[in-house]
C-alpha cells in the first residue's frame, strides 16, 4: 500500500509538468494578448508591459522561469488582469470561499443524494421510487444558469428571505443559494447511482441471507448493504469533490461570492495567463490527490482490492 | 485458404453469436415501458426537429420589424398569427427557432457522443490490447488529460480556432472520450485472452486489424450504453457554452442559447413564453434520452441477470 | 503677460463651507436643495466586473476611475455639468502661447496620514504614470494631455526627469505641454495625473492599496475590498473639505449578471443599477421616478475595412447604400429602447459646444433612404443576380448580437445583401479588428475628454485607433488645422460632412446611460456627459 502511494505521488510530478507545458502551448496559440483593449496602448507601452511580465522572453525560458518560481518560491507570478494582485493573492482570496461553499454543497449532495437513493431503492417500484427518480432526473438536467436566477427570484425578490448575493465572510444566509445551485445536479447523480447499486446489492445472496436470518431491516441496510453499494459512488465523488470545491462560474457570477469559479472562464477570456496557469495547477494537483484518496478508500471498503 | 478468409470466418462466427446477444437485448429493451415510450418521444422530437419548419410560414432568421421590441403584446403565441410559440425579442418566430435549436442540440448530442465513442474506443482498445509499456504510457496520458480543467480547454479551443459548429462538435466530444477510453480498456483486457483473439494472433493477423475486427465489435454493447448516457451530457455542455456566449453563431441557435435568452425574459417577467417553450422541449428531450440510455444499459449490461 | 483664469472658487467654496457647517450642526437638511437628509447616508451601487486596478496611475476603466476620484483628489475636479472646478489646486494660469500651465495648490490639503499635499506629489504621480518601470496601460493618456516628452519617457528614450512637469515650490506646479490644447485643464481631473505618495508605495510595494496601508487625499478612504464581491469606502476625516461631505459610506457591489443585479435592486440591496437593453420602456412605465436615461458620451458604429476588405465596400456607393439601409430608428426605439439617439455623425450630440452639421441623409425618411440605397446598390452593380455577401464581426454580448441581427436583416430585406454574423470573444475580436482581418466590424468609442476631437481623431490616417484604416488627406489636414485654431467647430463639422459623404463609417447611435436609481438618491450628475461623478456630491434624502 505504502509503495503504491509513493509510486502514484512520483507520477504526479511529471504529470503536473506536462500539464504546465500543455497549458503554456495553448496560451501561446490563443489569439490576442492580456494587454489588448479597445484602445490599444502604443507599442512602447505594450513593450513595457511585456517586459514587466516577462512575455518578451523566448517561450522555453518563460516556461522554465515559471517552473522555477513555482517549485522553489511557490510564486505563481502576478495576475495580468488585476494589476494590484498576484495569482497567489487571487487564489488565497477566492479559494477559501469556494472551498467553503463547495464543501458544504458536497456534504449536502452526499447526504441528500445517498438518502434519496436508499429510500428509492428500498421502496423500489413504489410512488416514492418514481418520485425520487423523477426529481433526480429533473434536477440533473436543469442547468444551473437557469436554476440560479429562479432561486434569486424566489428567495430574494418574492420571499425576501435571503440576500441576493455577496459573501460577507461566509455567513450562512449568503451560502444557502450557492449551495443549492451547486449541489442540486451532483445530488441527483449521487441519488441515481446509489439507487441503482443499492437495488443490485439488496438482491444479492448475502443480503437475502441476512434478511432470512430475521435481522431488522435497519441493520440489514446500514450494517450490510450500505458499504458495498457505496463503491460505485466513490469513483464519482472524487472528481465531483474537486469540481465542487473549485467552485462554479455560474454560482460565482450570479451570487457575487468572490470565489475562484469565475476565473475559470474569465481568465481565459481576459488572457490572464498567470491566473489560468495557477488554476490549472490547483485543479490538476487536487485531481491527482483525490483520485489517490479514492483509490485508498476503495481498498479500505473492498478488501479484495490490493495494490 | 488465405489468411483473410480464415479471419473472415472467425469474425463471421462472432457475428452469429452477437446476433443472439442483440436479440436478447432487444427483448429486454422492449419490456422496459419507460424506455420504449421515450424512444417514440425521441423519434417524434427528431421528426419535429428536422421537418417541423414546414409547418410554419416563418423561418428562423427573418425579423418582422413591426413586432420588434413590441413582442410583449403583439408577439404573443397564437395560432391566428401563425407564431405558434410567439416571437422573440428580436421579432423572429420562436417556433421556427425552437425547431432549429432542437435540431442543433440533437446533432451536438449525437455527433459529440460519436466523437467521444470513436476516439475513446479506439484509444482504449489499442492500449488494452497492446498492453505493457504502451498501455502504461497511454493510460498515464489519460490521467494527465483528466486533470486538465476541460471547460478551460474548450473555451480556449473555441477562442483559438474561431467559433464554428464543427469545433464545438469536436470540442464537446473530446472532453468525454477519456472516461470512455478507460472503460473500453478494462473490457479489452478481459477480451484479449479469449480464444478467437488468440486464433487471429496465431494466424498472423495484424494488431490493427485485430483491434478493429475482433476487439471493437465485442465492445459495442458497453460503448453504446455509455454513448447513450453521454448524449444528454453533451447537450447540457453545449447549453453552458451558449450561456457563455461561445455557442452557435446567430442567426442559428440551440436550445441552450434559447434558454439563456429565455431566462433573461423570465426575470423581466413579461415575455415568459421565450423561456417556457424552449424549456419544455429541452426537458422532454433530456428525459427521453435519459430513459433510452437507462433502458439500453439494462438491456445490454453484461452484469444484468 | 498671462491670462488669468478665474474659476468659481470664491462662491463655490463659501457655499460648501456653509453647507458643511449646516450638516455638522445636525440640521440634517441639504444646504442647497433643502431636502431633509436620511439619518443613514449609505450609497450602494452595482458594477459589472471587478476593477482591473484602483491604483490611480494604473487605472484603465471607468468604474475604477470613479473609485479613484473618491479616494484621491487631482489638481482639478468636475462639477455636475462637467465644468472644471478647483480641486487640490485653487486655480491655474496659462502662458500667452498656451503651453505653460501654472497651478497653485491650496495649503489645507492633507493626506490621510497628516502629510501635506505638495506639488512634488503631483510631479511624482505623473512621472510614475510615464515611467516604463510602472508599465501603466494608461501611460498613453499623458500623450493626450500633451505633456512635453511624455511619449519619449514612456518609450524609455528619456529619463522621467525630462517630463514637462516640475514643482516650483510646495504650492506651485508647472506643467508644459507641446501645443495649445483647450481641453488640457479637463485632463487634470483624470486619475492618471493624480498625486502619488512614493514613500508609501515604496514601503508596502504592490500592497500599498490594501485598506490597512492606503494613504489617500480624497474625500473617502478604502475600508474594505473583497475582489469579485465588494469595495467599500468611508468618509476620510482628514479631507480638507470633509465638512461638506454628506455620504458616509459608499459601496460598489460587483455583480456580473445584469438581470441578477436588477433583481437585487428590486430587493432593496442596491441604490443604482443598469437597465438591461430593451427593458427601459416597461420599467419607466412601472417606476417612472426610478428609471432614468441620460446621455453618455459614447458612439456606436460599424467599421468598414478600407484596406483589406472586399472589393465591394471600397466602392463609396456600396458603403453609402449600406449606411442608408440601416434603420437607426428601429435600433434605438425597438432594440435598445433606452433613450439612445440615432446617429448620422460620429461625434456624440451632447458634447459641449458641438453642433451637429446638417447631414443630408439625416433629414430623409427611412423609405427615401431605402429607395436611394437600392438605387446606389444597383448602380454599383449588385442586385438579385449578383448578391453582395458580407460578414459582420462583433464581440460577444446580447445587445451587440441583437443589433447585428437587425442590421443583417435590414440589409437583406432592403438590399438583398447576404450577411454572415461572426460573434467573437473579446480578445479574438480585438485581434481580428486590429489586424484588419474583417469586412465589417462593430465598434464603440467613448470620449476621453469633452471635445469633438476625441472622436474625430479616429478618422485621421495616423491614429492607432483607426481600425478601419480610413484615410483621407483632407480630413487629416482639417484635423491638423483644428489643433491650433481658436474655434475649430467649423473644421470639425467639415470633417463630419466629408466622413458622411464618403461613408467612412456607419454611425448607428449615441449612447445613453440607462439606470434604475432609488428615488432618494439625489444630486446624481446626469448632466455630466463623461459621467465623472464624485460620491461627496451625492446624498440620500429622508423618505417622506
Amino acid at each position: 500500500m505504502f509503495s503504491f502511494i509513493v509510486r502514484r505521488l512520483a507520477v504526479a510530478v511529471p504529470t503536473l509538468l506536462i500539464l504546465i507545458i500543455l497549458s503554456f502551448m495553448l496560451m501561446f496559440a490563443a489569439p490576442g494578448g492580456p494587454f489588448l483593449s479597445e484602445r490599444p496602448p502604443p507599442q512602447q507601452v505594450l513593450d513595457n508591459l511585456n517586459a514587466k511580465y516577462g512575455l518578451d522572453q523566448p517561450y522555453l525560458k518563460q516556461i522554465f522561469d515559471y517552473v522555477v518560481n513555482v517549485v522553489f518560491y511557490f510564486d505563481f507570478g502576478p495576475s495580468f488582469q488585476y494589476r494590484d494582485r498576484t495569482v497567489n493573492d487571487v487564489i488565497a482570496q477566492g479559494f477559501p470561499v469556494t472551498l467553503t461553499y463547495g464543501f458544504w454543497s458536497f456534504v449536502v449532495a452526499l447526504i441528500v443524494g445517498i438518502g434519496l437513493g436508499i429510500a428509492a431503492a428500498i421502496k423500489h417500484n413504489t410512488w416514492l421510487d418514481y418520485l425520487a427518480v423523477g426529481v433526480s432526473i429533473g434536477a440533473e438536467m436543469l442547468p444551473n444558469f437557469i436554476l440560479a436566477p429562479i432561486l434569486l427570484l424566489t428567495f430574494t425578490l418574492a420571499l425576501g428571505w435571503l440576500p441576493g448575493g455577496g459573501w460577507n465572510g461566509g455567513e450562512w444566509q449568503y451560502m444557502v443559494m450557492p449551495i443549492i445551485a451547486l449541489s442540486t445536479s451532483y445530488m441527483a447523480s449521487i441519488a441515481r447511482i446509489t439507487r441503482a447499486s443499492m437495488i443490485e446489492v439488496m438482491n444479492s445472496n448475502f443480503i437475502r441471507t441476512a434478511k432470512a436470518k430475521g435481522l431488522p431491516m435497519r441493520t440489514v441496510i446500514f450494517r450490510h448493504a450500505l458499504k458495498p453499494s457505496l463503491l460505485p459512488i466513490l469513483s464519482f465523488i472524487g472528481p465531483a469533490f474537486v469540481a465542487m470545491v473549485t467552485g462554479s462560474f455560474v454560482v460565482d457570477s450570479f451570487f457575487s461570492t468572490g470565489g475562484i469559479g469565475v476565473f475559470f472562464v474569465n481568465a481565459a477570456f481576459n488572457r490572464d495567463y498567470a491566473v489560468m496557469m495557477g488554476l490549472t495547477i490547483l485543479v490538476g494537483s487536487m485531481t491527482i490527490i483525490f483520485s489517490l484518496i479514492v483509490d485508498i478508500l476503495y481498498a479500505w471498503i473492498d478488501p479484495k482490492i490490493r495494490y | 485458404m488465405t489468411m483473410q478468409s480464415v479471419a473472415g470466418d472467425v469474425s463471421g462466427a462472432e457475428v452469429i453469436e452477437g446476433r443472439s446477444l442483440w436479440q436478447d437485448a432487444k427483448r429486454r429493451f422492449l419490456k422496459n415501458k419507460a424506455a420504449v415510450v421515450s424512444a417514440f418521444v425521441f423519434l417524434f422530437l427528431c421528426i419535429f426537429a428536422f421537418f417541423g419548419q414546414f409547418l410554419s410560414q416563418y423561418d428562423r432568421e427573418t425579423i418582422d420589424f413591426t413586432l420588434m421590441g413590441a413582442n410583449a403584446y403583439k408577439g404573443v403565441p397564437s395560432f391566428e398569427t401563425g407564431h405558434y410559440f410567439g416571437v422573440d425579442s428580436d421579432g423572429r418566430d420562436l417556433y421556427a427557432r425552437t425547431v432549429q435549436g432542437l435540431r442543433i442540440s440533437i446533432m451536438i448530442g449525437i455527433v459529440g457522443s460519436l466523437v467521444a465513442g470513436i476516439v475513446g474506443t479506439l484509444y482504449g482498445a489499442t492500449a488494452g490490447y497492446l498492453g505493457g509499456r504502451v498501455d502504461g504510457i497511454m493510460m498515464r496520458t489519460v490521467d494527465v488529460l483528466m486533470s486538465i480543467p476541460f471547460m478551460f480547454v474548450l473555451i480556449l479551443m473555441l477562442v483559438m480556432f474561431g467559433r464554428s459548429i464543427t469545433i464545438l462538435f469536436i470540442g464537446v466530444g473530446l472532453i468525454s472520450w477519456l472516461d470512455m477510453s478507460r472503460i473500453v480498456r478494462g473490457q479489452t483486457l478481459s477480451i484479449k485472452n479469449k480464444e478467437f483473439v488468440e486464433a487471429a494472433v496465431a494466424i498472423g493477423v495484424s494488431p490493427a486489424k485485430i483491434i478493429l475486427r475482433h476487439i471493437v465489435p465485442n465492445l459495442i454493447g458497453v460503448v453504446v450504453v455509455y454513448m447513450s448516457l453521454l448524449v444528454p451530457t453533451m447537450i447540457l455542455t453545449e447549453s453552458f457554452i451558449s450561456f457563455l456566449g461561445l455557442g452557435v453563431q446567430e442567426p442559428n441557435t440551440s436550445l441552450g442559447a434559447l434558454l439563456n435568452r429565455g431566462a433573461g425574459a423570465l426575470q423581466s417577467g413579461v415575455t415568459t413564453w421565450q423561456f417556457y417553450f424552449p424549456l419544455t422541449v429541452f426537458i422532454v428531450l433530456l428525459f427521453a434520452l435519459f430513459f433510452i440510455g437507462d433502458g439500453l444499459r439494462d438491456a445490454l449490461d453484461p452484469k444484468d441477470r | 503677460m498671462t491670462i488669468r483664469t478665474t474659476l468659481l472658487t470664491g462662491t463655490a467654496s463659501a457655499l460648501i463651507a456653509l453647507a458643511g457647517a449646516a450638516y455638522a450642526d445636525g440640521h440634517a437638511t441639504h444646504p442647497v436643495t433643502g431636502d431633509a437628509l436620511a439619518s443613514e447616508q449609505v450609497f450602494t451601487y452595482r458594477v459589472l466586473d471587478d476593477f482591473p486596478s484602483i491604483d490611480p496611475q494604473l487605472i484603465e476603466d471607468v468604474e475604477g476611475s470613479a473609485v479613484a476620484r473618491d479616494l484621491f483628489e487631482g489638481l482639478m475636479n468636475e462639477d455636475a455639468q462637467g465644468n472644471v472646478i478647483p480641486g487640490v489646486a485653487t486655480g491655474f494660469e496659462v502662458s500667452d502661447d498656451g503651453l505653460v500651465y501654472t497651478f497653485t495648490l491650496r495649503d489645507n490639503a492633507m493626506w490621510s496620514d497628516g502629510v501635506k499635499v505638495t506639488a512634488q506629489h503631483f510631479v511624482d504621480g505623473i512621472r510614475r504614470a510615464a515611467d516604463p518601470a510602472t508599465a501603466s496601460d494608461y501611460a498613453w493618456y499623458l500623450e493626450v494631455t500633451g505633456i512635453v516628452n511624455a511619449g519619449a519617457v514612456t518609450g524609455g528614450d528619456m529619463p522621467v526627469e525630462e517630463l514637462g512637469v516640475r514643482a516650483i515650490d510646495d504650492a506651485t506646479l508647472e506643467i508644459t505641454i507641446d501645443a495649445p490644447r483647450s481641453y488640457f485643464p479637463q485632463t487634470a481631473t483624470f486619475p492618471t495625473l493624480f498625486p502619488a505618495r512614493l514613500d508609501v508605495i515604496a514601503e508596502h510595494g504592490d500592497n500599498w492599496m490594501d485598506p490597512e496601508n492606503i494613504v489617500v487625499n480624497g474625500a473617502y478612504t478604502l475600508s474594505e475590498y473583497t475582489p469579485q464581491e465588494r469595495l467599500t469606502r468611508v468618509r476620510n476625516e482628514m479631507y480638507w473639505n470633509n465638512d461638506a461631505t454628506i455620504l458616509d459610506e459608499v459601496t460598489a457591489l460587483i455583480i456580473n449578471d445584469e438581470n441578477a443585479a436588477l433583481t437585487r435592486y428590486f430587493a432593496g440591496e442596491l441604490n443604482m443599477t443598469d437597465v438591461p437593453a430593451g427593458q427601459f420602456p416597461r420599467l419607466s412605465e412601472e417606476y417612472p421616478t426610478q428609471a432614468i436615461s441620460f446621455p453618455n458620451s459614447c458612439s456606436y458604429y460599424y467599421l468598414f475595412n478600407h484596406v483589406s476588405g472586399p472589393e465591394a465596400i471600397q466602392d463609396v456607393r456600396v458603403r453609402q447604400a449600406l449606411s442608408l439601409a440601416v434603420d437607426r430608428g428601429v435600433i434605438v426605439d425597438s432594440v435598445l429602447a433606452g433613450g439612445q439617439r440615432e446617429a448620422y455623425t460620429f461625434t456624440h450630440w451632447a458634447i459641449p459646444g458641438w453642433e451637429t452639421p446638417d447631414i443630408e441623409i439625416a433629414n430623409l425618411t427611412q423609405e427615401e433612404r431605402n429607395a436611394r440605397a437600392a438605387e446606389l446598390m444597383a448602380e454599383a452593380g449588385y442586385g438579385s443576380d449578383n448578391p453582395l455577401e458580407l460578414e459582420i464581426i462583433y464581440n460577444t454580448s446580447d445587445s451587440h448580437a441583437a443589433i447585428a441581427v437587425a442590421i443583417g436583416q435590414m440589409w437583406k430585406q432592403t438590399l438583398g445583401v447576404e450577411t454572415t454574423l461572426a460573434n467573437q470573444e473579446w480578445g479574438t475580436y480585438l485581434d481580428t479588428r486590429g489586424e484588419q482581418n474583417y469586412e465589417i466590424a462593430r465598434a464603440g468609442w467613448c470620449a476621453d475628454y469633452a471635445e469633438p476631437s476625441t472622436y474625430l481623431d479616429l478618422l485621421t490616417t495616423e491614429s492607432s485607433y483607426n481600425d478601419g484604416r480610413y484615410s483621407n488627406a483632407e480630413v487629416d489636414a482639417l484635423m491638423q488645422e483644428a489643433k491650433t485654431t481658436e474655434d475649430p467647430l467649423a473644421l470639425y463639422q467639415q470633417v463630419e460632412t466629408i466622413a458622411a459623404e464618403e461613408a467612412a463609417i456607419i454611425p448607428i447611435y449615441h449612447y445613453a446611460s440607462v439606470r434604475m436609481m432609488s428615488e432618494n438618491l439625489k444630486n446624481w450628475p446626469t448632466e455630466n456627459l463623461l459621467q465623472n461623478w464624485y460620491s461627496r456630491d451625492l446624498y440620500i434624502a429622508a423618505s417622506e
